[in-house]
C-alpha cells in the first residue's frame, strides 16, 4: 500500500491504495463514481475513459501508481442534469443514446478532439472515436451530437 | 466528497413525518408499508426526471399484496393527483419506459410530471415474465397489459365521478386528471378526490376501450428519454453501480477448457481474509476490494480435468447435418415432392451462419444479498436481468430458499439483446454471498463473459430449393434448417439451463431428439417460413404470400456450448437464407429484386413497407447483377430484404447499398435505408433509435461476428478475437421510413431491423460482383475467396 495524491473533479485526495490497483475501481468502488464503467478491463472498448490531466486515457488499465498528481475529470465532472455542459447537452439533444454505457469514451474523446478541432468534418470526427465500442450502434447519433457541439464551439 | 445519491435505504422504524407524508402521496398507508419488505425511499410523487429515476432504482416497499389481474397490482393515484404505475416490463435502453410514462399519461389524461413508473421488482411489481422477443409493445398494448389496467381505471373514475356529481358519464370529460361536466366545468372532481389513496379494488376489465390512437396526443410524440440527462452526465446507477454496506467483491474461477471438472483446489497461497467457495465445478473467491479478488484468482491453484474433444469448427455445418436432432414443421403442404419433380427447374442454395455473442460492451455484474438458506432464508438480487421472475424462481432452487423470500430488482446493465451473462452472474452472486453472508458483488471480467457468462446465439445451415414451372414461377418452396441448443433463459424448474446453475451440479435438459409431426396450425414465430409463402396449415392460411406447395422442416441438435436467444434468433438466420434464396430466384429469372418479390407476396402492410423502403431509397428497379461492372477494383450494387418479424410482429423492410473493393474483398456498406409498420407509432425518435441501432448492429454481424474455438475451448475471449465494427470504419448513411397506422394494434419494433440486414448486403454484394456470399460474416478473405471462384467459373465458360 502507499499513498496516492490525485484531484477528481476538481476534490484532492490522498487515497493509501495497493499502487498495481486500476484508476477505474478506485474511481468507481472507492469514490462511488458512476461515470467510468468497467466494460472489458483491456483498454479495448473504451467505457472506463477518463481525463487525466486534460487527455482521455483507459481508466480500466492505468495503475494507481501512475497517476500521482494527476487531475482527472470523469463525465460527472463536465455537468450535472440541471446545468449540463455543452456536449452533454448535445447528446442529449440528439438523444444520442441507447443504454449509455458507452458514453465515457465516445463523450470525452470527442470532446477532446472537437475541443481542439471545431471545424473537424464528420469523417474526421468517426475516425477520431476510433477504437471505441457501442455496441447498441447509436453510432449515426452520437456523431450528430459531436457535430453539434462543434457547432456550440463556433458561434 | 460531493455525490448525488440517488439510492438511500430508509428503514421504516426511523421514518420521518416527510416520509410518511410521500408515502401517503403514493397512495400508501402506514401500515401497507409496514407489512412490506422493510426498505423504501421517498420522492415516487411529483417527480422531476431525476427523481423518477431515484424511484425506479431504489427499493421500494411492496405496494399491495394483490394479483395481477388486480387494477391496483398496476396503478396507484394518491391524493395529491400523483400516479405512480407499475410494469413488468424492463427498460436496457431501448426507450420503453419512455414509451410507459407516456402510456399512462395519455390514458388518464394526466400530466407526464405527476407519473412515477417502477417496473421490473419481482416484490413490487406484476409478474409479466421476461421481457423480451420484441413482446413489451404488444404485451403493454394488449388485453392484459398496462393499458388496459390504465383503461379500466378510467373508466372507473368516470363512474365514481358520475355518480358523484349526479350527471351521467357520458355528459362528462376529463383534463389533467379532472373530470368535469361538459355544459357546466365549474361541477368537477379530481382523481385525488375521488380514489386519492385508495385501492380500486377491480379486475383488469377486458371490455374496457383505450383511447383510439388516433386521439393520442402523448404517445405518437418524440418524448425524449427520460434517462438520457443522467446517463450523460455520469448521474445513472447501472447495476455496476450498485454498492451496499459491508458489501464484498466477487471473482469467479471458470473450467479452462470446456467439460473440466475440478480435481482440487489448493488456496494455501491466499491470504487469510480471501474465501474461496466451492461446488461442484462452480469456483469463486470473495474478498474485500476487485483487485484483491483479482489477485486471488491468479494465486488460487485449481487442478482440472481434461475436458471434451469439440467439434471442428471447420467441419461444423457436416457436423450439424450428422447428428441426432428434434425436428420441427412449420409448414408440410403434401404435394412438395410432386411439385419439385413437376418442375422445369430446381435451383437450391445452402447458407451458413455461425455462433455469435451479444457482445455486450458490460461484462456482466450483479450483487446478491443472501442470509442463510432453508426455509428461513432470504435473499435480495441486483439484477440486469431480462427475466427478473423466471431469475427469482430458478435461484431460489440453487440457495434452496423458497422463493417467497427472493426478491429480484432490476437495475440496468448496459445493452443485453439477449440472453447474454446477466443471468447467470446473479447465480454467481447468489452464490457466493450466501456462503460468506454479506452482499457480494461479481463483475466478470471480458473472458469470463464471453467463455463462460455468454449463452450464444447458436449457429444455422440451411437448405433452400425452390421449384419453378415453365414461365419461370415458383410453384414450391422447399426449406430444411439446422440449428443447435444447449440450455436456455432461467426457468422454476432447471437452474442447470444456466452456465453457473449447471458448473455448480444442476443438470442441463439434454435435448432430446424425435418430433417431426406434422403442425397442427401455422405459427411462424421463427420466421422459418419465408415471407412468400401461403403458410397453410389444415386449410387454414397464415402467410404473407401465395405459394402453396410449401415445406419448411427444422432440425435441433444438441449444442457443445451454451446458447440462448439473441437478438432476433432463428429469425434472422432464417431471414437472411429466405431473403438471399427469392434473389437468387430473382437474379435467374432476370426480374428486378423488388418486382419478384411482389409477384408473390399477398400482405398489402408487407407489400407497403417493401415499396416504402425501396422508393425512399431511389432503387434502380432492374435485375441484378448490376450491368457494366468491371471484374476488378471497386463497384457498388443494392440489395432488398424484407420481412413481417416473428410471422406477427411488425413488418420491416430495408435497403443495403454496398461498395465491394473487388481486389481486397472488403465490404462497406455506404446507405441503409428502412421502413417499419409496427402499428400506431408510441415514440417516433424513439423507434428510430431502434432501427438505426438494429441495423448497425446487424451490419456489424454480418459482415465482422463469429465465435471462434479450438478442440477444447473458446478462443473468443475479448474484443480483439471477437472483432465487431467499432468506431473509425466509415459509418453508412441512414434513413428511415415510419408507417403509421392509427388503426392497426401496436407491434414490436427492436429486432426488425436487425433481422434483414444480412441478406440485403449479401444481396447488394450480389448486384455489385455477381457473386452470391452464402456464409455470414463476409470478411474479406471469404469475400476474396467467392469472388475467386466466380473468375475461375467465367473463365472456364470462356474456354
Amino acid at each position: 500500500m502507499a499513498p496516492v495524491n490525485f484531484t477528481v473533479n476538481g476534490t484532492s485526495y490522498t487515497l493509501d491504495v495497493d499502487p498495481a490497483t486500476p484508476l477505474l475501481f478506485v474511481l468507481a468502488d472507492e469514490l462511488q463514481l458512476n461515470g467510468p464503467k468497467f466494460g472489458c478491463g483491456l483498454a479495448q472498448c473504451g467505457a472506463c475513459t477518463v481525463l487525466l490531466d486534460g487527455q482521455p486515457v483507459r481508466s480500466c488499465v492505468r495503475r494507481m501508481s501512475t497517476v500521482e498528481g494527476s487531475e482527472i475529470t470523469t463525465i460527472e465532472g463536465l455537468g450535472t442534469p440541471e446545468n449540463p455542459h455543452p456536449i452533454q447537452t448535445a447528446f442529449i439533444e440528439e438523444q444520442a443514446v441507447q443504454c449509455g454505457f458507452c458514453l465515457s469514451g465516445i463523450m470525452l474523446y470527442g470532446k477532446t478532439f472537437v475541443d481542439q478541432n471545431p471545424n473537424a468534418t464528420e469523417e474526421q470526427i468517426v475516425q477520431a472515436l476510433n477504437n471505441l465500442l457501442c455496441r447498441c450502434y447509436a453510432h449515426r447519433r452520437m456523431v450528430r451530437a459531436l457535430l453539434r457541439y462543434a457547432q456550440e464551439l463556433r458561434a | 466528497m460531493k455525490r448525488r445519491n440517488l439510492s438511500k435505504p430508509i428503514d421504516p422504524a426511523n421514518m420521518t413525518p416527510d416520509t410518511l407524508a410521500a408515502l401517503k402521496r403514493a397512495g400508501f398507508s402506514r401500515r401497507d408499508f409496514l407489512k412490506g419488505a422493510g426498505v423504501l425511499i421517498v420522492g415516487f410523487s411529483m417527480a422531476s426526471w431525476p427523481e423518477k429515476l431515484a424511484a425506479q432504482n431504489s427499493p421500494q416497499v411492496k405496494p399491495l399484496d394483490v394479483a395481477g389481474d388486480q387494477v391496483d397490482s398496476w396503478i396507484a393515484i394518491a391524493s395529491d393527483e400523483s400516479v405512480t404505475a407499475y410494469s413488468g416490463k424492463c427498460d436496457f435502453g431501448q426507450g420503453f419506459a419512455t414509451v410507459q410514462y407516456q402510456l399512462v399519461a395519455e390514458e388518464l389524461f394526466v400530466p407526464l410530471d405527476r407519473v412515477t413508473l417502477i417496473y421490473c421488482d419481482t416484490s413490487i411489481t406484476p409478474d409479466q415474465g421476461t421481457t423480451s422477443g420484441s413482446q413489451s409493445t404488444p404485451t403493454e398494448f394488449g388485453p392484459s397489459g398496462l393499458r388496459q389496467a390504465l383503461a379500466t381505471a378510467r373508466e372507473a373514475l368516470f363512474q365514481m365521478a358520475s355518480e358523484q356529481l349526479g350527471v351521467p358519464v357520458d355528459q362528462l370529460t376529463v383534463q389533467d386528471g379532472v373530470i368535469s361536466v361538459i355544459s357546466d366545468p365549474s361541477q368537477q372532481v379530481s382523481y385525488g378526490q375521488l380514489i386519492g389513496g385508495q385501492q380500486f379494488n377491480i379486475t383488469l376489465n377486458r371490455n374496457a376501450r383505450p383511447k383510439d390512437p388516433s386521439q393520442y396526443t402523448v404517445l405518437g410524440t418524440s418524448l425524449p428519454r427520460y434517462d438520457i440527462p443522467a446517463k450523460v452526465t455520469g448521474q445513472y446507477e447501472y447495476v455496476q453501480n450498485v454498492r451496499r454496506t459491508g458489501m464484498l467483491h466477487g471473482k469467479v474461477v471458470r473450467p479452462p477448457v470446456v467439460g473440466a471438472t475440478v480435481v482440487s483446489v489448493d488456496q494455501s497461497s491466499l491470504p487469510p481474509d480471501v474465501q474461496v467457495v466451492v461446488k461442484n465445478d462452480f469456483i469463486g473467491v470473495v474478498a474485500d476490494t476487485q483487485q484483491q479478488a483479482i489477485q486471488a484468482v491468479a494465486a488460487l491453484q485449481v487442478t482440472w480435468s481434461q475436458g471434451v474433444t469439440l467439434p471442428n469448427q471447420q467441419g461444423l455445418y457436416d457436423y450439424m447435418r450428422a447428428q441426432p436432432s428434434r425436428d420441427s414443421y412449420t409448414v408440410l403442404a403434401d404435394d412438395v415432392d410432386e411439385m419439385l419433380a413437376r418442375a422445369a427447374n430446381v435451383l437450391s442454395a445452402m447458407y451458413l451462419y455461425p455462433y455469435q455473442m451479444h457482445g455486450s460492451l458490460a461484462s456482466s455484474c450483479a450483487v446478491a444479498d443472501v442470509q442463510g438458506s432453508g426455509p428461513n432464508g432470504t435473499a435480495t438480487i441486483w439484477a440486469a436481468s431480462q427475466s427478473v421472475y423466471p431469475q427469482r424462481d430458478s435461484v431460489a432452487l440453487v440457495l434452496g430458499i423458497p422463493k417467497e423470500n427472493i426478491r429480484v430488482i432490476f437495475v440496468e446493465g448496459s445493452g443485453c439483446y439477449g440472453l447474454n451473462g446477466a443471468d447467470t452472474v446473479c447465480f454467481d452472486a447468489a452464490l457466493l454471498s450466501q456462503a460468506v453472508g454479506k452482499p457480494v458483488r461479481v463483475q466478470f471480467t471480458r473472458k469470463d463473459e464471453m467463455a463462460w457468462g455468454e449463452s450464444y446465439g447458436p449457429a444455422y445451415l440451411s437448405d433452400l430449393r425452390a421449384g419453378l414451372d415453365d414461365q419461370g414461377r415458383i410453384i414450391v418452396w422447399d426449406h430444411e434448417a439446422w440449428t443447435l441448443t444447449k440450455g436456455d433463459r432461467p426457468n422454476a424448474t432447471t437452474p442447470g439451463n444456466i452456465i453457473t446453475g449447471a458448473l455448480a451440479g444442476f443438470p442441463t435438459p439434454s435435448l432430446m431428439p424425435g418430433g417431426g409431426d406434422p403442425p397442427t396450425s401455422y405459427r411462424n414465430n421463427g420466421n422459418a417460413a419465408a415471407s412468400y409463402g401461403a403458410g397453410c396449415v389444415n386449410r387454414a392460411c397464415g402467410g404473407t404470400g401465395t405459394i402453396t406447395s410449401e415445406r419448411v422442416l427444422t432440425h435441433t441438435i444438441a449444442s457443445p456450448f451454451f446458447t440462448g436467444p439473441l437478438r432476433s434468433p432463428a429469425r434472422l438466420q432464417n431471414t437472411f437464407a429466405n431473403e438471399s434464396f427469392i434473389d437468387e430466384v430473382a437474379a435467374f429469372v432476370r426480374a428486378d429484386p423488388v418486382q419478384h418479390r411482389l409477384l408473390y407476396l399477398s400482405d398489402p402492410r408487407l407489400i407497403a413497407v417493401l415499396n416504402a423502403a425501396a422508393q425512399a431509397a431511389n432503387w434502380d428497379t432492374r435485375p441484378s447483377p448490376k450491368p457494366g461492372n468491371p471484374l476488378t477494383g471497386v463497384v457498388t450494387g443494392r440489395g432488398i430484404a424484407c420481412v413481417l418479424y416473428e410471422g406477427n410482429n411488425g413488418y420491416s423492410a430495408l435497403v443495403a447499398e454496398v461498395q465491394v473493393d473487388q481486389d481486397t474483398g472488403k465490404v462497406i456498406v455506404t446507405r441503409i435505408v428502412t421502413s417499419q409498420d409496427s402499428g400506431p407509432v408510441s415514440n417516433p425518435d424513439g423507434l428510430r433509435n431502434q432501427m438505426e441501432g438494429g441495423a448497425l448492429q446487424g451490419m456489424s454481424r454480418a459482415l465482422r461476428e463469429e465465435v471462434m474455438w479450438d478442440d477444447q475451448k473458446i478462443t473468443s475471449i475479448d474484443w480483439r478475437t471477437y472483432p465487431v465494427f467499432p468506431f473509425g470504419e466509415p459509418l453508412p448513411v441512414m434513413e428511415t421510413v415510419l408507417i403509421n397506422p392509427p388503426d392497426k394494434p401496436q407491434r414490436g419494433a427492436g429486432e426488425c431491423t436487425i433481422t434483414l440486414v444480412a441478406a440485403a448486403i449479401a444481396n447488394a454484394v450480389f448486384d455489385a460482383t455477381g457473386t452470391r456470399l452464402r456464409q455470414v460474416p463476409f470478411t474479406p478473405e471469404r469475400v476474396l475467396a467467392a469472388l475467386n471462384g466466380l473468375r475461375l467459373k467465367q473463365r472456364l465458360n470462356r474456354t
